[in-house]
């Protein structure tokens, strides 16, 4: 008598499908929809999802989407270009020299774990109450992964094939080049997304300790009014930022990372 | 131009293993560095390219390079060593392009180099696409293109299955007899040790002498692999290195 092998493989390969995850945030916001119409929730609570539309495309039309965003924005650009760009250098160097490597360590081991805004009250006392703090902070808080993920992927880079490059001669420079920076990339956009996050739930928090203009600020004035309609706008604003930011860098990866598929 | 090992010593922390190897290459002469694994053939390899300092001894360059030799001594890698992200004309390119010369002459040396390894189809291929054979003709097309004296090859077939691996000594007994290149060949492989080498320095387990040398005299283009007097003398050699290997076998890591 034959009987087959029982299959024991399989499973543990999840895949994303595309139409799953539209019918699930469609099921959501209906569900919101639903919950709202039906009395369950407050209006004042939560409001329904088209009063939250309306609210985002008033904001629209006045231009104070636009300000608040242009606002947040030239701050998160400011402040993430300076402290990623520092992170790199700083990064490379600790990858790269033992000097820097044994005095950036400590610095960043001490330093990394506070969380940046407890600083903005000591920046806005060093650069005063205007843009300079915020951008200091947002800079302060994307330097620290950045930096650690570009010495992390300087560390991670084939030795040999650095000695091969040794090897046939290159000097030093070419090697940091050609070598040592593309074999650090993907680590260091994997650092970009963290830094990015990061910046924007700084520039948020920055905005509401002290601004008057940026997505922040304008969702703690939502809230100090109880007009929960612009608040649950605002949000929806953030979420469309991050999601952007981190489309952005995915498509800078699929471009620059193109030689490991 | 001569590479010469003198009195070569080396070790890492209170680990010899290199201990007083003396040899020369001369001009077009092939020397294959057998021994049990953990000897330190790859480290001398290394010491004689100046990748590594040695602790005792030197490697020393007697007369002066062929002109025209853009790197005279340059490694062949067990691993390939090729940059993922480069293609295959780039990473041949890679290896010219600090050098002093017009992008023309430059792209005809990677096009020609690509050719004598039979790559020209495949310049614009990444290495991942490549099997192991064709990534290391790359490794042997990156080492013609500067023009070598010598090739140090540091068990350059190892990563290759068994019959790639004989695809690719047959390159590389043509390659040696057509361009009369001087080269050091470790290998753990005897077979391949006696059918590229003039002379075969046969290495003690660690810390690594020199425990005898085999000459096989007959030219390189006339050895093919099953000949029986070279199926001898890896025989010989075997025999010699048994007890050797059994006991690096059988040696701790750490010891």
């Amino acid at each position: 008598m034959a009987e087959p092998v029982p299959f024991r493989g399989g499973g543990f390969q999840p895949r994303a499908r595309r139409l799953v995850a539209v019918a699930t945030l469609a099921v959501l916001v209906a569900g919101w929809s639903l919950a709202s119409r039906a009395g369950w929730v407050s209006p004042i609570a939560l409001p329904p999802p088209e009063e939250v539309a309306t609210a985002l495309v008033r904001l629209a039309r006045s231009g104070e989407l636009a300000r608040h965003l242009a606002a947040s924005l030239s701050r998160l650009v400011s402040g993430f270009a300076l402290g990623a760009g520092a992170g790199v250098v700083v990064g490379l160097a600790i990858g790269l020299v033992s000097l820097a490597r044994s005095a950036g360590m400590p610095v960043i081991a001490a330093l990394f774990p506070i969380p940046k805004i407890a600083l903005l009250p000591l920046f806005v006392v060093w650069f005063g109450i205007g843009e300079a703090s915020k951008v200091a902070t947002i800079a302060f808080g994307a330097f620290f992964p950045m930096a650690v993920a570009t010495y992390g992927g300087v560390d991670g880079v084939d030795r040999t094939l650095i000695r091969m490059a040794q090897s046939f001669g290159l000097p030093t420079l070419s090697i940091v080049r050609k070598v040592v920076l593309p074999g650090a990339l993907p680590a260091m956009l994997s650092g970009t997304r963290i830094a990015a996050a990061i910046a924007i739930i700084l520039i948020v928090a920055a905005e509401m300790i002290g601004a008057n203009e940026g997505i922040g600020a304008f969702i703690l004035a939502a809230g100090n009014l109880m007009q929960t309609d612009q608040l649950v706008a605002g949000v929806v604003v953030l979420s469309v930022l991050g999601l952007t930011v981190s489309g952005l860098i995915g498509a800078a990866e699929s471009v620059l990372l193109r030689w490991r598929r | 131009m001569r590479l010469v090992a003198e009195r070569i010593g080396h070790g890492y922390g209170a680990l010899d293993v290199l201990s007083d190897i003396s040899f020369s290459v001369a001009d077009g002469e092939i020397v294959a560095v057998v021994g049990p694994s953990g000897c330190g053939k790859s480290t001398l390899l290394r010491i004689l390219g100046g990748l590594e300092r040695p602790r005792a001894g030197r490697a020393l360059i007697e007369g002066t390079a062929p002109p025209g030799s853009l790197n005279p001594i340059t490694f062949v890698f067990q691993d390939f060593a090729l940059l993922p992200w480069r293609t295959v004309a780039g990473n041949v390119a890679l290896v010219l392009e600090d050098r002093p010369l017009a992008a023309a002459e430059r792209r005809e040396m990677v096009a020609g180099a690509l050719a004598r390894m039979g790559l020209a189809d495949f310049a614009d291929a990444y290495p991942k696409q490549l099997s192991g054979g064709m990534r290391q003709r790359v490794g042997l097309a990156r080492a013609l293109v500067v023009r070598p004296a010598v090739l140090l090859m540091d068990e350059p077939l190892s990563a290759l299955d068994a019959q790639t691996r004989e695809l690719l000594m047959d390159d590389l007994t043509g390659l040696l007899a057509a361009e009369r290149f001087a080269g050091v060949y470790v290998t753990h492989n005897l077979g391949e040790a006696v059918r590229l080498a003039r002379r075969i320095l046969v290495m003690s387990r660690r810390p690594g002498r020199v425990r005898s040398v085999v000459e096989i005299a007959r030219p390189i283009a006339g050895r093919s692999a099953g000949d029986a007097e070279l199926a001898a003398a890896a025989q010989a050699i075997w025999e010699s290195l048994r007890e050797e290997a059994v006991a690096a076998d059988r040696e701790l890591a750490d010891g």
